[in-house]
């Protein structure tokens, strides 16, 4: 007896995979080369997908801005920035990072001459490719 | 002459068949379930005792990290009760964006859990089915707050971002599409023989069984009782709501308390968030998002007030409450008290398991939603025989110090 489940289902095997799709439809033997191929243009990928606006990415951090007022340390649920009393900045590690963006609203910034308002230190960036075997490694510690 | 066996089976606290920690002992006669036991307590984290070194804020977040699938009801609770305690209200505008996002997140984890029952039943298609719907309103969430789980949306006094026309454009066509594909759902789940026949009468819960076992949420609406803090205490934007507990005798004219009435429930409660949401956005005030937007003020404020609040939610699976206490010498709770809808809820398998097959055990287990992340609060350990007081600890660590001075000083 056919129910509405199958129904569904059997129109569901139709329609086209609703997934994200993968850069290519079969895994490769050799990943390196396919990278080194899709570098000359020889052959096609199903581009990524777009974040979204207002995205949570890895933290911009711009020393110049900084007024070291360590707003950002009080309120990081993560205690992933560290003061450095000697230069009067932070220091961020990414690794610790929760992407909360709280430092963001708090941080009060700084008006260079010739400004109308004042500019954030700290900002999130779309960066989201940001796995490594070292924690410290350079691309997660910013100063 | 014969005897019967009882054969004791051990489910837990690490299985295949459970996501998460937790120990159930059933014992069995034969295929029937005659006893059956429920240890908790494998995922506990302390995560109240890290809350009570930080400041509101950054508990705040930690508060989002208690549950894995709902990221908005801890963090709603919490909220609640630190604006009861220092007597904060957030503006119009912030009470409708929080109820939007928290309705939003029962669409998604009432999805979550049809897709979970069908696949403990081996609906496994249905599973993927469920679950393709269930990504729209968490590419929707994503759009919204900046992220699928874990939002960061909610603040002391407020919510952090605001909606602009683009959004609330987005959530309306979101929520047409739900209604359309919360009605296929209903075709699906409410005609399927088969579903029906291994549901209907499966870990049945009198209206006496949840009431003196303190069910909550969905569990013991299925139960046939009205209960739902969204009506009987209404907060925020759901005082304007004039929200009604969604109980199966008015959908189907009888009460149950079975996994059937259970999916019944939850398929209307979608519905009922659709609504919800339309009628936010309809009504949507204008007006600032935060009471307070200097943070730090905001945690000078808290330093500077004694007192205790209690925060209730509805959340998907039922009743969340957080207790905050401060004292004004710190700027973060001096006690903090999280009690999880699962907590109550888990309760009954004590009493459902009893009668049913092993082959419903999974069924019984799942249809309360249980999250074990969210329940353990409190982690016992029971030793065998007695307990050894610390004086007697010190004292045979003296007593060893001296036998050793001997054997070394000659």
């Amino acid at each position: 007896m056919p129910t509405k489940m199958m129904m569904v289902l059997i129109k569901q095997m139709f329609r086209k995979p609703y997934t994200n799709r993968f850069p290519v439809k079969y895994a490769p033997k050799d990943v390196t080369g396919l990278i080194q191929k899709v570098l000359r243009g020889e052959v096609k990928i199903h581009p990524p997908v777009p974040v979204p606006e207002d995205f949570r990415g890895k933290l911009a951090y711009d020393p110049e801005r900084c007024i070291g007022c360590k707003m950002c340390i009080r309120v990081c649920p993560a205690n992933a920035m560290e003061f450095i009393p000697e230069t009067r900045k932070i220091r961020h590690y990414v690794a610790r990072c929760m992407f909360c963006a709280l430092c963001v609203d708090v941080c009060p910034g700084k008006k260079l001459p010739g400004e109308e308002a004042p500019v954030k230190a700290l900002k999130m960036s779309e960066e989201f490719l940001i796995a490594d075997y070292d924690k410290y490694s350079k691309n997660l510690v910013e100063e | 002459m014969t005897t019967t066996y009882t054969y004791s089976l051990p489910i837990g606290p690490i299985h295949p068949a459970l996501k998460e920690p937790i120990r159930v002992v059933a014992e069995v006669e034969g295929e029937r379930v005659v006893r059956a036991d429920v240890k908790r307590g494998f995922a506990h984290r302390g995560i109240e005792f890290m809350g009570m070194k930080r400041n509101a804020i950054q508990t705040l977040y930690l508060s989002e990290r208690i549950c894995g699938i709902c990221s908005i009801s801890h963090p709603y609770a919490f909220v609640k009760a630190v604006e009861n305690a220092i007597g904060m209200e957030a503006p119009p505008r912030a009470q409708y964006i929080r109820t939007i996002i928290a309705e939003l997140e029962r669409i998604h984890s009432h999805i979550l859990w049809l897709g979970v029952i069908a696949h403990e039943m081996g609906f496994d298609p249905l599973l993927y089915w469920t679950w393709k719907g269930r990504e729209m309103v968490m590419d929707l969430l994503e759009y919204l707050t900046g992220n699928r789980v874990n939002y960061a949306m909610y603040m002391i006094g407020g919510v952090r971002r605001d909606l602009n026309e683009k959004k609330i454009r987005a959530i309306k066509e979101n929520m047409n599409y739900y209604r359309q594909f919360n009605q296929e759902m209903k075709d699906v789940f409410m005609s399927d023989p088969t579903y029906k026949a291994r549901t209907r009468r499966v870990s049945l819960l009198t209206r006496k069984d949840a009431l003196e076992l303190c069910a909550v949420g969905p569990t013991a609406r299925a139960a046939g009782l009205r209960m739902d803090i969204r009506q009987d205490q209404p907060y925020d934007a759901y005082a304007d709501m004039d929200v009604r507990a969604v109980v199966p005798q008015d959908i189907t004219g009888e009460v149950m308390g079975d996994a059937y009435d259970v999916t019944l429930v939850r398929l209307y409660e979608i519905d009922q968030s659709i609504e919800i949401i339309e009628r936010c956005l309809e009504d949507l005030p204008p007006g600032p998002i935060l009471a307070e937007p200097n943070l730090i003020k905001l945690l000078m404020t808290i330093k500077r007030s004694e007192g205790e609040g209690v925060g209730r939610h509805e959340a998907p699976r039922g009743e969340v409450m957080h207790y905050v206490r401060f004292d004004g010498t710190r700027d973060g709770p001096v006690a903090w008290k999280v009690k999880a809808p699962s907590y109550n809820n888990i309760n009954i398998w004590g009493r459902v398991l009893v009668g049913a097959e092993i082959a419903d055990i999974p069924i019984a287990v799942g249809y309360i939603d249980p999250c074990m992340c969210c329940n353990d609060r409190v982690a016992e350990v029971r030793r065998g025989g007695r307990e050894l007081p610390y004086e007697e600890v010190r004292r045979k660590c003296r007593e060893k110090t001296m036998r050793i001075k001997r054997e070394v000083m000659g």
